[in-house]
């Protein structure tokens, strides 16, 4: 578990300050992203920037490497004031970013990679003996695994972070930022990352570690700073706090996982047998997969992303057809497969992207509740759209699942991602779906958006729906299923009852190793 | 220099923006104007005065117009869909084409038969026209705006090669000209004696009813949700594929109406010079009305209004009447570049 491993804690080996920010304060229009907020960063030493969705943690690492510029305040880097708006600058001063997403050139080496733009333009060739000399000291020092001469199209997530961190540490940052690191990881590669982390503080590098995840936090900073809606909330000293601490810090109140009850488990209402699908770009395909969810409990389907699970949730959704094999819904084999199909027969969806496929940004939060419905008679007739009933509709919505949303006709992509996460949720829950889809639902929420989708999801298993429950975050599997599979290379492994399989036995499931039985 | 997102601005805000891209496009078309030797304030009042200075420049803005507000509407209802229709010039000249197939004398029908007949028929052609690009593109993902921009000219080489052929006018001493539409299938005049015809009263009812479909309607929710984000629409169970046939067929059947009208209710015949690009000028006119079918009428009638009036101005300023061409493109650079500003924030380092 990625608790286990930790970076030694106590006081930075010197106290020497590298970094300065003094009253920052961003606005977006009326929303304040970031209020008067100072911290400073000392050599050697990992802060944790702790907060929710939308608390300012994203918004105040883009003014400090310069994508955004504050409206006031100033950051200093190794005493030096640096120029806002200017990422070039803060690269010059040794500030490196390692960016969620990633910004890697798929069709080029790791070395191009790394090297690219180190070098002015109008040089003509490539210093390539050097660069891998370079890189290979630094992938030794700090234990970052990675051949110089692989297309990055064909490594794996964990791999391709590793190269962004050698893109920083070969343009010498001193102080490295990165953001949400772990959302991608398995614990293995957590571990790893925590290790090289560590090697790097101990070479004197600063660390600005992003993240939600409590107890990462615990394990890897020296001291944790909490912001919460654009305020710093609260600094604590790692070795003095815990977690409850840094938690009600983040939210402003105690939370709590939710009770779960014992299932009430019906019949199986949703069937795979033996299902294949085409191959679709690079993603994993389902060869044979056979897979029952039964009414009234949750399956939880654990695994590091890219091992199947898009190609079985879009199944599911209704955007892929199998190309062999069945699929049965309440008894009846399903015919023409589309999302409109998958609505039809009971199935409700919430998509692991929210941005791209859950919503559509530039339509009102109105337009976008009734887009699996619009064509019903309850908001549509003889080809015109009911508007009052839709907005109706919204504002149920809004009410029932507790939306901040300044009006039905707001445009959706103005809401956080916790609102528009309750706005699908809403969506897709409110015609009460025999069958629930809830694909990586919690992803990138706060704690209180996350206990809201959790309470949501038991609710309906407890009213008798079969939840298919896809996430890679093992903590919220464990506490929500009531059955485990785990997929990886496209098979599922053998189900096992809640508190049957200890983390590290999941673990390596989701590794690949162990057995894996096709019939789940 | 940089973008950044800023939040939807208020509708007051939104509609000063095309406002602001004319001012601009007058501001850089003063410095062609003084390049030609001519003072800006002069040459832009000529501009105004031959637009709408008299009954006679306004009618002929109206009437010069009308062609713009059925092309500017195609390219709208189709951009909205993320259906890039560069083809709305090919439209109108099959538009014409049937026009003058059906309207020549082969149906001896009243108007109130013929013209309907005439105008169903023309928007078939069209919608058929931009079907098959349509289907192209959702069938094999082929580029519509490759395939449509090329039609443009496939379609008038077909027409010179009707109008030197099968629909030459005999009588026409040899011009590629068709022959005249008969009385029963020309649209009357608003105002008699006057150029200003029913043409104009159809590009209006066309753009009401546009607008209710962009509003109101299911297709009109579909379009807009597939143009906003098409993977999202299709995965909420909205039949992408099927929502840009409609959009095609849509498209091009107003197009043609184009073609329809100019031949029906002003040129009385078919010639190659029937659209002096029309079917472009549609894209501006839609890009200015920020693709709001009601906000075409009005770019409609000011991109007419500037073409009406650089004549004008041509014969007593000596100004080139190109200035006009040269400001039409620069509105719809300025604008494409204001609606950018609607959504982004510059930030100068």
């Amino acid at each position: 578990m990625a608790a286990s491993i930790g970076v030694e804690q106590g006081a930075p080996a010197q106290a020497d300050i590298v970094l300065r920010l003094d009253g920052i304060t961003k606005r977006f229009g009326p929303l304040v992203a970031n209020n008067a907020i100072s911290f400073t960063l000392r050599r050697g030493e990992v802060i944790a920037l702790l907060g929710e969705n939308g608390a300012g943690k994203t918004t105040l690492m883009n003014i400090l490497f310069g994508h955004y510029v504050a409206d006031e305040g100033t950051v200093e880097a190794f005493g030096k004031p640096l120029p806002p708006g200017d990422p070039r600058a803060a690269l010059d001063a040794g500030i490196g970013m390692v960016h969620q997403h990633f910004t890697l050139a798929e069709n080029m080496t790791v070395l191009e990679n790394i090297a690219l733009g180190t070098q002015s333009p109008w040089s003509l060739r490539l210093d390539r003996a050097a660069a891998r000399r370079r890189i290979e000291k630094l992938s030794a020092d700090f234990g970052l695994t990675v051949h110089p001469d692989a297309t990055v199209a064909t490594l794996s997530v964990g791999e391709r972070q590793r190269v962004e961190i050698l893109k920083a540490l070969y343009r010498d940052a001193r102080i490295l930022i990165l953001d949400e690191p772990t959302a991608v990881l398995t614990p293995a590669e957590t571990d790893a990352l925590f290790r090289t982390l560590k090697l790097l503080v101990a070479q004197g590098l600063s660390i600005i570690f992003i993240s939600h995840k409590l107890n990462e936090v615990m394990a890897v900073s020296d001291c944790v700073l909490v912001l919460r809606s654009g305020t710093l909330a609260g600094e604590r000293t790692t070795a003095t706090t815990n977690r409850a601490e840094l938690a009600a810090l983040m939210v402003g109140q105690e939370v709590s996982s939710p009770p779960v009850s014992a299932p009430r488990t019906g019949p199986v209402v949703f069937e795979l047998k033996n299902v294949s699908t085409a191959r679709q770009g690079t993603t994993t395909r389902l060869d044979g997969l056979s897979l029952a969810l039964r009414a009234g409990e949750i399956t939880g389907l654990a695994g590091v992303s890219g091992n199947g699970q898009s190609a079985l949730a879009s199944l599911i959704s209704g955007t892929l057809q199998p190309a062999s094999g069945e699929m049965v819904i309440g008894g009846s084999a399903a015919g023409n497969w589309s999302p409109r199909a998958a609505l039809a027969s009971g199935i409700g969806r919430i998509p692991e992207d929210r941005h791209a496929v859950g919503t559509i940004g530039d339509m009102s939060i109105t337009e976008n509740v009734i887009s699996e419905r619009y064509a019903t008679p309850r908001f549509s007739r003889h080809g015109f759209l009911d508007w009052k009933a839709a907005r109706a509709f919204a504002e149920e919505i809004i009410r029932d699942y507790d939306v901040k949303a300044p009006s039905p006709e707001a445009r959706i992509r103005l809401l956080s991602g916790g609102n528009m996460q309750k706005l699908i949720l809403g969506r897709a829950l409110d015609s009460e779906p025999a069958v629930i889809l809830a694909n990586q639902p919690t992803r990138g929420l706060d704690v209180g958006a996350v206990a809201f989708v959790h309470r949501r999801l038991l609710e309906a298993r407890d009213r008798g729906a079969a939840i298919l429950l896809i996430s890679e975050d093992l903590e919220e599997i464990l506490a929500l299923s009531d059955r485990i599979l785990v997929m990886s290379k496209g098979q599922l492994s053998s189900p096992s009852k809640r508190g049957e399989r200890s983390i590290r036995e999941l673990g390596e499931l989701m590794a690949g190793h162990g057995e894996v039985n096709d019939a789940a | 220099m940089r973008l950044e997102p800023k939040p939807a601005p208020s509708l007051a805000v939104t509609l000063l923006y095309p406002v602001g891209a004319i001012i601009v496009t007058f501001l850089i078309a003063s410095l062609l104007v003084l390049a030609a030797g001519a003072s800006p304030f002069s040459v832009f009042y000529l501009v105004a005065k031959g637009a709408a200075g008299s009954q006679f420049a306004l009618l002929e803005t109206l009437t010069r117009a009308t062609p713009l507000i059925f092309t500017g509407l195609a390219v709208a209802v189709a951009f909205r869909a993320k259906l890039w229709n560069i083809g709305a010039e090919a439209q109108l000249y099959i538009g014409g084409v049937v026009t003058v197939v059906l309207g020549t004398g082969a149906l001896p029908l009243p108007s109130y038969l013929l013209i309907p007949i005439i105008m169903i028929a023309a928007m078939a052609a069209g919608a058929l026209l931009l079907l098959g690009p349509a289907i192209l593109k959702t069938r094999f993902g082929v580029d519509e705006v490759v395939t449509t921009l090329l039609l443009n000219f496939i379609v008038l080489l077909f027409v010179s090669m009707l109008l030197e052929g099968v629909l030459k006018d005999p009588t026409g001493l040899g011009w590629p000209q068709s022959s005249k539409v008969i009385a029963e299938a020309q649209l009357p005049r608003i105002i008699q004696g006057k150029r200003l015809h029913y043409g104009f009263v159809i590009a209006i009812v066309s753009a009401v009813i546009c607008w209710v479909i962009m509003k109101k309607t299911v297709l009109g929710y579909e379009m807009r949700a597939v143009g906003n984000n098409k993977e999202a629409a299709n995965f909420a169970g909205i039949p992408v594929n099927r929502v840009l046939i409609k959009t095609a067929i849509l498209s091009g059947g107003i197009a043609a109406l184009a073609g329809f009208s100019e031949v029906s209710g002003l040129k009385g015949n078919l010639t190659l010079d029937l659209s002096p690009g029309y079917g472009y000028s549609g894209i501006v006119v839609a890009m200015l009305a920020m693709l709001n079918p009601l906000g075409v009428i009005a770019s409609a009638i000011f991109v007419a209004g500037i073409f009406v009036g650089a004549d004008a101005m041509s014969r007593t300023a000596g100004v080139p009447s190109y200035i006009a061409q040269v400001m039409v493109a620069t509105a719809l650079l300025t604008m494409v570049t204001a609606i950018l500003l609607t959504r982004y924030r510059v930030r100068w380092k």
